[in-house]
């Protein structure tokens, strides 16, 4: 059987259930609550993203899943396995990639690689496929020390590290952070990849334009829930009219739309100001705005109705989180 | 423009380490109370330029004058009149609030009674007198940035130089920060900062970006926009850093 998806990637991995169960898992630090009774099911072979800033609980949650962190309380599984009572089956098919570097500093790049093969029992050599365009980039530097390497340079190491036992799930905890615009992208369209061979892949970041990108997203904020759900049910879910409001003089502008009438929400968002209607009437709406900023002196003002995008319905939801 | 002071000037500035060159020959002005953002990819060569600017490595050639000091001749001037945070090393975390406020106006050379007035001063504004007596490390990251700023600004600096100070922020806090940022730009300060979040790029005066140790771009972000041809200072951003 020959498919156009086994052409460009002709190694795939043997396919092993990995649906994901989590089960009122809380996580409780003296007196923080990392995680705040969290349930949710991810599918074998989905793309899934947790999105949310510092200290939304999505490390913990991670730690959990790789059973490297026993929860407070609550239940998750991976496949037909327990987080807390089969570590080592846990710890045999997942790859696990931390937030913070942990490789081996004074290790080359290569040694790295082949210790963390070892301890896998496995080889750099038998898996080399599955690594192989993450490392082509790094191969040129193999006899360099990890700690010699650059930001770019270590994560693809890390990314090499953490696949190189061939896992059927590997988390990512926020692997793009402090990346620039560009690697990032580069980043996501490797994660594509990984997918396409079969693999179940979760991952973390505090940038929401990346929430796009995945088959399904958590909205997490302080240990809690807001959203789980494709991104695209997500944006369909934003309650009220979005508009996109420019005009001259736009640190001005953000307090004088902020005392409008009939306005949910005021966020600035890149060159223009959001502005959220509660009323039905796009048109009386946006004649109403616009009559009150010429009343004020604003000049070249234009408004415009815009698709909300997911950071729109995460601002929402931690509006309503806060009240 | 043209009227308004020059708070950093740098000329044809180079640094090189060893055969590479990690700065390549920048020159470029930042104005007085303008938000001048720094952009480029990692690698590009911001951190060493940055080092430069704040006094901590000197240019291999060149010139650098920041806040009226030559960077190469006066590095302690210039430290003692700039402002630095960044995400990774801002404040000390096992002292409390009130503690990390007085080390840093210390260290700036205030008195005890201009340290207690800015302590206030901080506190009231940020409406986190509360956290007075809290150790830092018991604070949320949002807050710990907006502390960090008032830290960085505490002995009235000209310029203060932001190194991804958003980095991992809340969507709302994030917004706060930057009307902080406003708010010092328009009493003078000059704010020079750094970012991997695009739409912030958009909310700078001027936006530089590097690639490969030089400045490839310097303008407004809706002058970048429309030389470039496209809607979004991401679009910018790939297309320079792309290549």
């Amino acid at each position: 059987m020959v498919s156009g998806e086994q052409i460009d990637s002709p190694f795939t991995i043997h396919h092993m259930s990995v649906n994901i169960q989590i089960d009122s898992i809380s996580k409780k630090y003296a007196d923080v609550m990392a995680l705040n009774n969290i349930s949710l099911s991810i599918k074998s072979g989905e793309l899934f993203g947790f999105i949310g800033p510092d200290g939304a609980g999505k490390t913990s949650l991670f730690r959990i899943l790789t059973s490297l962190l026993l929860p407070t309380s609550g239940k998750a599984s991976i496949g037909e396995f327990d987080v807390v009572k089969d570590y080592k089956k846990i710890r045999q098919n997942t790859g696990y990639m931390p937030g913070r570097f942990s490789l081996y500093l004074d290790l080359t790049v290569e040694e790295n690689l082949d210790f963390y093969a070892s301890i896998f029992n496995t080889t750099v050599k038998e898996n080399y496929e599955l690594i192989k365009d993450i490392y082509v980039q790094i191969e040129p530097f193999k006899k360099r020390r990890a700690g010699d390497l650059s930001g770019g340079m270590k994560q693809k190491l890390a990314l090499s590290c953490a696949l190189i036992h061939s896992p059927h799930l590997i988390i990512l905890d926020e692997p793009t952070t402090g990346v620039d615009a560009v690697s990032r992208m580069e980043f996501w369209e490797l994660l594509k990849k990984m997918q396409k061979m079969g693999m179940t892949i979760i991952v973390s970041t505090p940038y929401m334009d990346e929430a796009a990108l995945c088959d399904r997203v958590a909205l997490m904020q302080n240990g809690n829930l807001l959203a789980v759900d494709t991104p695209n049910n997500i944006v369909k879910s934003y309650k009220g009219s979005l508009f996109a409001v420019k005009a001259y003089n736009m640190h001005k502008l953000l307090d004088d739309l902020g005392s409008l009438g009939d306005t949910s929400q005021v966020f600035r968002f890149g060159e223009t100001i959001h502005i959220t209607s509660t009323i039905n009437d796009d048109k009386v709406y946006m004649e109403s705005v616009n009559k009150q900023l010429i009343d004020k002196g604003y000049k070249d003002i234009s408004i415009h109705k815009v698709n909300p995008v997911i950071e729109d319905c995460f601002l929402s939801l931690m509006d309503k989180d806060v009240e | 423009m043209l009227n308004r002071a020059k708070i950093i000037e740098v000329e044809n500035l180079v640094k090189k380490f060893g055969s590479f060159t990690a700065n390549d020959n920048l020159t470029f002005d930042v104005y007085k109370g303008e938000i001048f953002g720094f952009l480029g990819a990692n690698g590009a060569g911001k951190t060493s330029a940055i080092r430069i600017l704040c006094g901590l490595s000197p240019p291999t050639s060149g010139k650098a004058i920041v806040a009226g000091y030559d960077v190469a001749k006066y590095p302690n001037k210039v430290k003692a009149n700039i402002g630095y945070m960044s995400q990774k090393f801002s404040l000390y975390n096992d002292m409390t609030v009130k503690e990390n406020f007085r080390f840093y106006g210390g260290i700036y050379g205030l008195s005890k009674k201009q340290i207690v007035d800015k302590t206030n001063y901080f506190l009231e504004k940020l409406e986190m007198e509360k956290t007075r007596n809290v150790v830092l490390s018991e604070i949320p990251l949002g807050w710990k940035q907006k502390l960090a700023f008032s830290v960085a600004i505490i002995h009235d600096p000209k310029v203060v130089f932001l190194d991804e100070p958003t980095g991992g922020v809340d969507p709302i806090t994030r917004r706060q920060f930057w009307e902080m940022i406003y708010e010092n730009a328009d009493k003078g300060t000059t704010v020079f900062v750094t970012t991997h979040y695009m739409d912030e790029a958009e909310y700078c005066e001027r936006v530089s970006i590097m690639s490969e140790g030089k400045i490839e771009a310097l303008d407004t972000p809706a002058n970048l926009k429309s030389t470039y041809g496209v809607n979004s200072m991401n679009d910018v951003f790939i297309k320079i850093a792309r290549g």
